[in-house]
């Protein structure tokens, strides 16, 4: 289907696809044994300006928006979910930067950021707060010109490899979800160090540790938009992430399928081609039309974003949930299709499988964005009447 | 440090298709790409850039749709791109090639170095690149795998043979052909490659570099392709059984009489 995109956008994907089929996918299956974080792939990606692609020109990046991350987290998510999401998590740390730095903030962080010298990470989630975030623990307490921060953020993608951090604290209990502020805090900062890094059934390219914060002092002006803004910072930057979570599900999905295709053409059995069965043509012309489905979805969502639509909540709720369905589903039928030699490691689609689950979960899991889209409904109807 | 590289757009497959009538190329059908040796000219011409600073320019002849390999060269940091385009240059040999590309090379004016690829994948004969060189009278290593150092208007490099490798140094100006050993070419940044699309190309004709009519083209090419053909494959040799002594005495017998 041709999505129409701009000369820009063909280049990115272009660019982003050579970058996946040249250098990811031939080191995919050694990130998902070793488990290292892939800094010779973020080298790469930063050489290449994809840092750049969702930073306004003005902080070093080339003004592109939500489309160009999810063109190029698709394509990155085709050879290796692991590592695009090491590329994807740097974008979540950033967006609350663009979304609600003041112009010394933008100035200080984002040239880095947009040029790939330094990786970001986003932390809101606590042992305790996961999809409830009002139940955030760790605090921060104002003292002079600074704050003081305590307490333990875990599952922090990019956690440990990320220079740049933006946290969810609490500056006053009293207030609830209200009371919540968000710092950008630097590694290195006294106080702030990780706990331990977490084993993964599948993205296992990522890092994923805790941020532990003991005393950790940090300027004032770490301060991201005002005390109390915490929420509606996270909330922000869920409805301009979610579209990359969508998009690496639907990469991985293609991934998935393109491997199917190509083994169905090859295996033989009574003689002929499995791709010669109705039985397996069914199966990937659904697998095929499911992704194609979430792909519009996702691109649309994101050009919303993009032309400055303003409640995108839903749109972006339903494309993460709906990518991320399809993603565990045809990932599940791409190992069917592969039959025994799909469950074994010699293939790659148990690994996509085993990548495609997280998408369910994370940055809000499905149910949580079923729960977004069925609020959307109950008050819109509410409105009708 | 100016630099200047010649590259040549080829058939991106290895197995290609001859005409048999006229025993040229059947570009056709055919996706094209730079030269994969001339690759790695054009990243080590990009790394002397940024290592002495000055400028990098790529030269190409073939069709108008060559340019696309200079925008691809510009793509990952070479300055400037020119095409020399002309029905005049059809049917060139290595020589008229040579002399083409040479003729545009002292229209450019000053350069420190130029770098060629060691041999075009379709017609493999590396002869262009020695050629460039003796049309300019300047001195030419051909497959370098190293620039050890550039000083004082020498440069040292390391020749790759098939025993090892010699250590040349070389005065400026002059010519080397490059081996794929030399370095590994980076991918294209998306700024590299919004430049290239913006880039203005240079297209020279015949006129345009003062060339001579009578030395272009397939009317300047002394070469004549008679017949291209694929060699029948080898006869399937003999193998030798037995104990180590017995095979040598065995091989020495056969040798024996090939070497008088």
């Amino acid at each position: 289907m041709d999505y129409l995109l701009t000369d820009e956008q063909k280049m990115i994907q272009e660019l982003a696809c050579k970058i996946a089929v040249e250098k990811i996918r031939p080191v995919a299956a050694k990130y998902d044994q070793t488990e290292d974080y892939p800094w010779e792939i973020i080298k790469i990606l930063a050489q290449s300006d994809l840092f750049a692609i969702f930073v306004p020109a003005e902080y070093g990046g080339t003004g592109g928006g939500i489309m160009d991350l999810c063109i190029t987290t698709e394509e990155l998510s085709r050879a290796c979910g692991g590592i695009a999401v090491c590329y994807a998590a740097s974008a979540l740390g950033t967006f609350p930067i663009i979304l609600f730095g003041n112009d010394e903030q933008k100035k200080k962080y984002l040239p880095d950021l947009a040029s790939g010298a330094k990786v970001a990470a986003f932390g809101i989630t606590e042992p305790e707060a996961g999809s409830d975030a009002s139940a955030i623990k760790t605090t921060a307490k104002k003292v002079g010109d600074h704050y003081i921060l305590n307490g333990l953020k875990h599952f922090i993608t990019n956690g440990g490899d990320a220079e740049t951090y933006v946290v969810i604290a609490m500056t006053d209990k009293t207030k609830g979800a209200r009371g919540a502020s968000a710092f950008i805090v630097e590694k290195g900062t006294p106080g702030f160090t990780f706990g331990k890094k977490e084993e993964k059934l599948g993205i296992r390219a990522s890092s994923t540790r805790e941020l532990v914060f003991t005393d950790c002092k940090i300027p004032k002006e770490n301060l991201l938009a005002k005390e109390g803004m915490g929420f509606i910072v996270t909330m922000k930057t869920f409805d301009m992430s979610r579209p990359g979570v969508a998009a690496q599900a639907l990469g991985i999905a293609q991934g998935a399928l393109d491997v199917a295709v190509k083994y169905a053409k090859e295996r033989q059995q009574f003689g002929k081609s499995i791709s010669s069965f109705q039985g397996i043509q069914w199966m990937l012309a659904d697998m095929a039309t499911q992704i194609e489905a979430s792909r519009a979805l996702i691109y649309s969502c994101a050009r919303a974003i993009d032309a400055g639509c303003k409640d995108v909540g839903t749109s972006s709720a339903m494309a993460k949930m709906y990518a991320s369905d399809v993603a565990m589903k045809v990932t599940t039928d791409a190992i069917q299709i592969l039959g025994g030699y799909g469950y074994m490691k010699d293939y790659p689609v148990e690994k996509y499988m085993r990548d495609a689950k997280i998408t369910q979960i994370y940055e809000g899991t499905n149910q949580i964005q079923r729960n977004i889209i069925a609020l959307d409904l109950i008050r819109q109807a509410a409105k009708i009447k | 440090m100016n630099i200047i590289v010649c590259i040549k757009q080829v058939p991106e497959t290895t197995e290609v298709k001859i005409n048999p009538e006229t025993n040229t190329l059947i570009r056709e059908g055919v996706k094209s790409i730079v030269n994969p040796f001339d690759v790695y000219a054009v990243e080590e011409a990009v790394r002397l850039k940024e290592k002495f600073g000055g400028k990098a320019t790529v030269v190409t002849m073939g069709p108008p749709q060559a340019e696309a390999i200079l925008r691809e060269a510009i793509s990952v940091g070479i300055d400037e791109g020119i095409l020399l385009s002309d029905r005049a240059f059809a049917g060139s040999d290595t020589w008229a090639t040579s002399y083409t590309l040479s003729a545009a090379i002292k229209k450019i004016g000053s350069f420190d170095l130029i770098i060629c690829g060691k041999q075009a994948s379709d017609g493999d004969t590396a002869q262009v690149g020695p050629g460039i060189s003796a049309h300019l009278d300047i001195p030419q290593v051909t497959y370098v795998k190293k620039i050890e150092e550039i000083k004082n208007n020498i440069a040292r490099v390391e020749r790759m043979t098939e025993e090892g490798f010699e250590i040349i140094e070389v005065p400026l100006p002059a010519l080397i052909t490059v081996v794929k050993e030399i370095n590994t070419p980076r991918l294209p940044s998306l700024k590299g490659m919004m430049r290239a699309k913006q880039a203005k190309i240079t297209h020279w004709k015949a006129q345009d570099i003062e060339a001579q009519a009578e030395n272009l083209g397939l009317t300047g090419s002394p070469t004549q392709v008679v017949k291209i053909f694929t060699p029948a494959p080898r006869a399937g040799g003999q193998v030798l059984k037995g104990e180590t002594h017995e095979i040598a005495e065995k091989l020495a017998e056969i040798l024996k009489p090939e070497l008088n």
